[in-house]
């Protein structure tokens, strides 16, 4: 438990790192639980107890989206990749790999790709 | 991708390179306040030209007769740049491991260009068909005042005209260089920080915004106002000669308005 979302020694990441791990950490966690729900969903047969489940597994897509979103204003690489892919209609493997071709370069550090544009990688600051 | 920036010409190694991205990405990050407060899509590339304003122009000539016309309504993106001249020496000595080279045309490139950005958002930019958050509210009238003590009276205002106008929260304060200094200088009777009422009243963040001319309360709900970005901010490489090399920050933008009433200006 506690901090078995870092790959490496905690003390040698710095901290806008340490936060990215956090929120794919919890990103994994939100998955999971909507997968959760659906199953219970699909096997219970109390229509009340349905209803609770199902407001519940919409609080995890939420949580889910949020993480997602942080997580792409911090990563311009996977955004440009995920831009491609969500929302579009189609072919999800084809779409997937145009915005992998068309985003070129390696993912440096986690809060300041460099994505091969010469881009400082600002972005957003909402909230930040 | 782009390579107009003309990074790989420049004469200084990869770690100069590192540092002088850090050393911008650490100075913009603090100024650039507008991008703290607004919506911000992007960024859309260096090929990207216009942001659609999803409306038509009706064209009164056509073609031929029997048919009617209209134009898409677009707004261009404006690019914005700032240039500076580093020492080659101060480089050098940065790859032997100096620790404390003079980058500081860098850091009022970085500043002058955050400037530029805010005071596009908040005021405007007539040249470029900006217009800015301060200049499109409806909501006027609101002064500041000269001193700080006096500032918690039109915030609260502002506040109240926007639930008024059925604008939700949360909201954000930003002042200006000045104002900001003032405030954050300023304890009330009781030694109670002026920075942590005024936080208090909006129920939100304070952002510092140099370039903006009084203070602007923002709802935070989204959808009210758009930042959008072709080339997000980028160190270029311009030209050398033997004692120094010249760069540019530049960035491509738009911004737009879509809730005027979604924002309450206070002046200085």
């Amino acid at each position: 438990m506690g901090f078995d979302q870092y790959h490496e020694p905690p003390e040698e990441l710095p901290a806008d790192t340490r936060t990215f791990a956090r929120l794919c950490a919890s990103l994994t966690e939100e998955a999971e639980a909507i997968g959760w729900y659906e199953q219970r969903i699909a096997v219970e047969r109390d229509p009340q107890a349905i209803a609770i489940m199902r407001d519940a597994r919409g609080e995890e897509f939420k949580h889910f989206s949020m993480d997602l979103e942080f997580l792409l204003r911090r990563s311009p690489q996977w955004r440009e990749i995920a831009e491609g892919i969500l929302f579009q209609t189609g072919d999800i493997v084809e779409h997937g790999e145009e915005a992998e071709a068309e985003a070129s370069g390696e993912d440096g550090d986690a809060s300041f790709a460099d994505d091969g544009s010469g881009s400082l990688g600002i972005g957003s600051l909402k909230g930040a | 991708m782009s390579n107009h920036l003309l990074r790989s010409h420049a004469p200084i190694s990869d770690a100069n390179w590192k540092l002088l991205d850090d050393e911008a990405r650490e100075r913009l990050a603090v100024a650039l306040a507008a991008r703290k407060l607004v919506d911000f899509s992007g960024p859309h590339g260096w090929e990207y030209s216009a942001t659609n304003l999803g409306r038509i122009e009706p064209l009164a000539a056509t073609p031929c007769e029997g048919v009617t016309a209209a134009r898409r309504q677009v707004l261009p993106l404006a690019e914005v740049r700032a240039e500076f001249a580093l020492s080659r020496e101060e480089l050098r000595d940065d790859d032997r491991g100096a620790s404390d080279a003079d980058l500081e045309a860098l850091d009022r490139a970085a500043h002058q260009i955050a400037v530029a950005e805010n005071r596009a958002v908040f005021h405007g930019w007539s040249q470029a068909s900006i217009t800015g958050i301060s200049e499109a509210s409806p909501h006027h009238g609101l002064e500041l005042g000269e001193h700080p003590d006096g500032y918690r009276r039109p915030v609260a205002s502002a506040i109240e005209q926007l639930l008024r106008s059925g604008i939700s929260g949360p909201y954000a304060l930003a002042l200006g260089n000045e104002q900001y200094k003032r405030v954050v200088e300023t304890a009330e009777q009781g030694g109670y920080p002026l920075l942590d009422h005024l936080r208090k009243i909006i129920n939100g963040d304070i952002v510092w915004a140099p370039g903006l001319d009084g203070a602007v309360v923002v709802s935070q709900r989204g959808g009210d106002f758009l930042l959008e970005v072709g080339q997000d901010l980028s160190i270029g490489y311009l030209d050398h000669d033997r004692d120094v090399v010249r760069f540019y920050l530049e960035e491509s933008f738009s911004f737009h308005v879509a809730t005027p009433e979604a924002a309450v200006p206070i002046k200085p």
